[in-house]
């Protein structure tokens, strides 16, 4: 049956409330306050942050033509975008005639009711999982638990998360908060049969999670994952990994249950040229990753023979309808914006309550799940979970330009919860500014916010409606006098004098602006 | 209205809410690069050096008495091969060898100590090689579950960049691209080679090829 179309557009949903893990339960300065006060945290934050840093800049500054490679990487994303509908049945299409299977899925519980329908068919009650941005998104695994289904994670980090019961910090290093110490204390309480006798050494950690593995890889008939990429002409899947538990759960069982929201979609094969560049580069700053799996339906002989195809909506398409929101809809999930963010170096992923973190999940997450579901929406505050200062922009491989975008929700925040104290400030400002003589005035008058500092010349609590400035920062008493006053008075001209003396070449006074 | 038709309808009314002005990709990257045989090799060498990987270089005459060579020296008793390599280059090998069957279940893979294949493409930029499950290549899981991946390279096989090498693919068949051996660095960004995968990846270029 080919959909009508019914006239009047509407606007497409968010992710439903209470579903999946696009929100926190605590607003982001109350969750950050509390990871601040993480040592570790922090120590291994800044560590990892500082040398992923390092190493991008390395490989993205060898190749010439990196920029050019941005440009198009954002302009094929921005093309897959408005070609979404027919890219979408495209793949569907080339996926279905090479056997493998497409479903649909409008939202978290629709596409877990879906998995696990899947899972179920094939007498399974354990599935091996591929690290995954959407499966955490949608809360698979807890879904997959609740139904008597065991998933098992085989990525050595998520494995890591998972056997601690604990969530994961970043998308690219998820147990990035944990240390040596403590990953062998997880391991030797959680992991059966392991030598008690386990070292802390990363290579020696690593290898008891190859033994426990392997077991499963072998021995599980049913894998889960995500996708990288959706090629529409050729109907191929791609997922992007290091350390071959992704080639083990591709190819060893025999049924493959990949999940990929409908925005990775991207038309062509040969756009995978640029996306081979700018993701290993941008995400763990390799010249390539150690390892890319590209597969399309089913390969008799060669692989799962039963494939299913995923394609989750879940707030993607109620970012797609706003003009200046739906770039966030570009990221290919490198994490460069993470680790370049002076923000998220501080405080850690598990602050900002959603599966997305960082710079793109402070942007992201609010535009698929909204920012006003609930009363004192944790969401509604992600959007100030920055300092502006542009340095993901710079590092986005995509170039999405995380700055505007949130500056935008933070504009739709005030717009819609109508703060109106807020709102009548920024009016009298605008009314003030307008005229250069209450300007002055209005000036001399702030001088008495010294009265409201400390000695330390701060101001930490501001009266309402103010006091939302003052929640996470200080704020500088105004000075004793303007700097027009200042420009105005004796000591003024004297200093100024004094400056053109120094330098005869500047001496041309605007004299009569003065 | 079921799944499939409710988003394909929320994408359509999200693009008329939101229309999106056309988009011309321009693809400024460099493509089409060529670079002579001895910057190929060498980059190509520089790569798999720094990724960890064994290289080893040889003529085609050579291809036999290598592999012999190379294998002896890692201690392998029984190798693997798909069905369809070239016999010849194992002619000097005495050890064991069994030729894959689709039959064979993938755990008894393990037995293998190594894996001999050929390859269907390789970059020098990056040091990938590109394996698309032709005949001389096999199934996925040969070269996935042995711990020992000896893998040939013609230098005709290798491309300057990512761009010239995707363009030798054949999208619609299974393709591994792979880097050097697994890696990880999850705990504490400290780089263990050698997880899931084959933990030592030996590549030998064979330069009059």
């Amino acid at each position: 049956m080919s959909s009508t179309f019914l006239g009047m557009p509407a606007a497409p949903p968010r992710s439903p409330y209470g579903a999946g893990n696009l929100r926190g339960e605590r607003t982001f300065p109350e969750a950050a306050a509390h990871e601040l006060g993480n040592d570790q945290l922090r120590a291994n934050l800044h560590r990892a942050t500082r040398t992923i840093r390092a190493k991008r800049l390395a490989v993205t500054a060898e190749l010439p033509d990196w920029e050019e490679l941005r440009a198009a990487g954002a302009a094929v994303k921005n093309e897959a975008m408005g070609r979404l509908p027919e890219l979408l049945e495209q793949l569907e299409a080339k996926v279905t005639e090479a056997g493998g299977t497409v479903h649909w899925a409008r939202d978290a519980a629709e596409a877990n009711a879906l998995v696990t329908e899947l899972v179920a068919a094939t007498g399974s009650r354990e599935v091996i999982k591929v690290k995954s941005m959407a499966t955490q998104e949608i809360g698979l695994n807890e879904h997959l638990e609740s139904q008597g289904i065991t998933a098992h994670e085989t990525d050595l980090a998520e494995l890591i998360v998972q056997l601690a019961d604990d969530r994961p910090s970043h998308i690219l290093v998820p147990a990035i908060h944990r240390n040596r110490e403590e990953i062998r204390r997880i391991f030797l309480e959680r992991i059966p049969g392991v030598d008690p006798g386990l070292d802390s050494v990363p290579a020696e950690l690593a290898a008891a999670a190859r033994a426990y593995l392997r077991e499963k890889f072998m021995s599980v008939p049913v894998a889960v994952s995500g996708a990288n990429f959706g090629i529409a002409e050729t109907g191929t899947l791609s997922v992007v990994e290091s350390e071959g538990n992704g080639r083990m759960c591709l190819t060893l069982p025999r049924t493959l249950i990949t999940v990929m929201g409908i925005e990775k979609v991207l038309p062509r094969y040969a756009d995978l040229e640029v996306f081979l560049q700018l993701l290993p580069r941008s995400s763990t700053g390799e010249r390539m990753n150690p390892y890319t799996t590209l597969w399309t339906g089913v390969t008799p002989g060669d692989g799962p023979q039963d494939f299913h195809l995923v394609l989750l909506d879940n707030g993607r398409t109620a970012a797609l309808a706003d003009p200046i929101g739906r770039e966030a809809l570009n990221c290919i999930r490198c994490s460069a914006c993470l680790n370049v963010c002076p923000v998220y170096e501080r405080v850690g992923g598990h602050a900002y309550g959603s599966t997305y973190p960082g710079p793109i999940g402070a942007v992201l997450t609010p535009q698929l799940a909204g920012t006003h579901a609930a009363k004192n929406d944790p969401n509604a505050s992600l959007p100030y979970a920055s300092t502006l200062c542009g340095a993901c922009y710079d590092a986005c491989p995509v170039k999405i330009d995380i700055p505007s975008l949130l500056v935008e929700l933070r504009h739709q925040t005030t717009e819609r919860t109508g703060r109106s104290a807020e709102r009548l400030a920024m009016k009298a400002a605008a009314a003030v500014m307008g005229r250069p003589k209450l300007y002055t005035t209005a000036q001399r008058a702030a001088a008495i916010g010294r009265i409201a500092a400390g000695r330390d010349g701060k101001i930490s609590h501001l009266p309402p409606p103010l006091g939302g400035w003052t929640e996470s920062r200080d704020i500088t008493a105004p000075p004793r006098r303007t700097f027009r006053a200042w420009y105005a008075s004796q000591e003024g001209r004297d200093a100024l004098a004094a400056a053109a003396a120094e330098h005869p070449a500047d001496t041309e006074m605007p004299e009569e602006e003065r | 209205m079921n799944a499939r038709e409710t988003v394909l309808g929320r994408v359509r009314d999200a693009l008329a809410l939101a229309p999106r002005p056309a988009v011309a990709v321009s693809r400024d990257y460099r493509r089409g690069r060529g670079l002579p045989d001895p910057e190929r090799l060498d980059l190509l060498v520089d790569r798999l050096v720094d990724y960890k990987a064994q290289v080893r270089t040889c003529t085609a005459t050579e291809t036999s008495a290598t592999l012999a060579e190379m294998l002896a020296g890692l201690g392998a008793r029984r190798v693997g091969i798909p069905a369809g390599l070239d016999r010849t280059w194992l002619s000097d090998w005495t050890g064991d060898l069994v030729e894959d069957r689709p039959d064979v279940p993938a755990p008894s893979l393990a037995e293998l100590d190594a894996v001999v294949t050929a390859s269907a493409v390789t970059c020098a930029e990056t040091g990938t090689i590109f394996l698309d499950g032709s005949h001389d290549q096999g199934r996925r899981a040969l070269t996935l579950v042995p711990d020992v991946h000896v893998c040939v390279v013609d230098l005709s096989q290798v491309t300057a960049g990512i761009p010239e090498a995707m363009e030798r693919l054949v999208p619609e068949r299974p393709t591994t691209l792979i880097s050097g051996p697994s890696a990880t660095s999850d705990i504490e960004l400290e780089r263990v080679e050698g997880v899931h995968g084959p933990r030592t990846l030996v590549v030998v270029i064979r330069t009059d090829r």
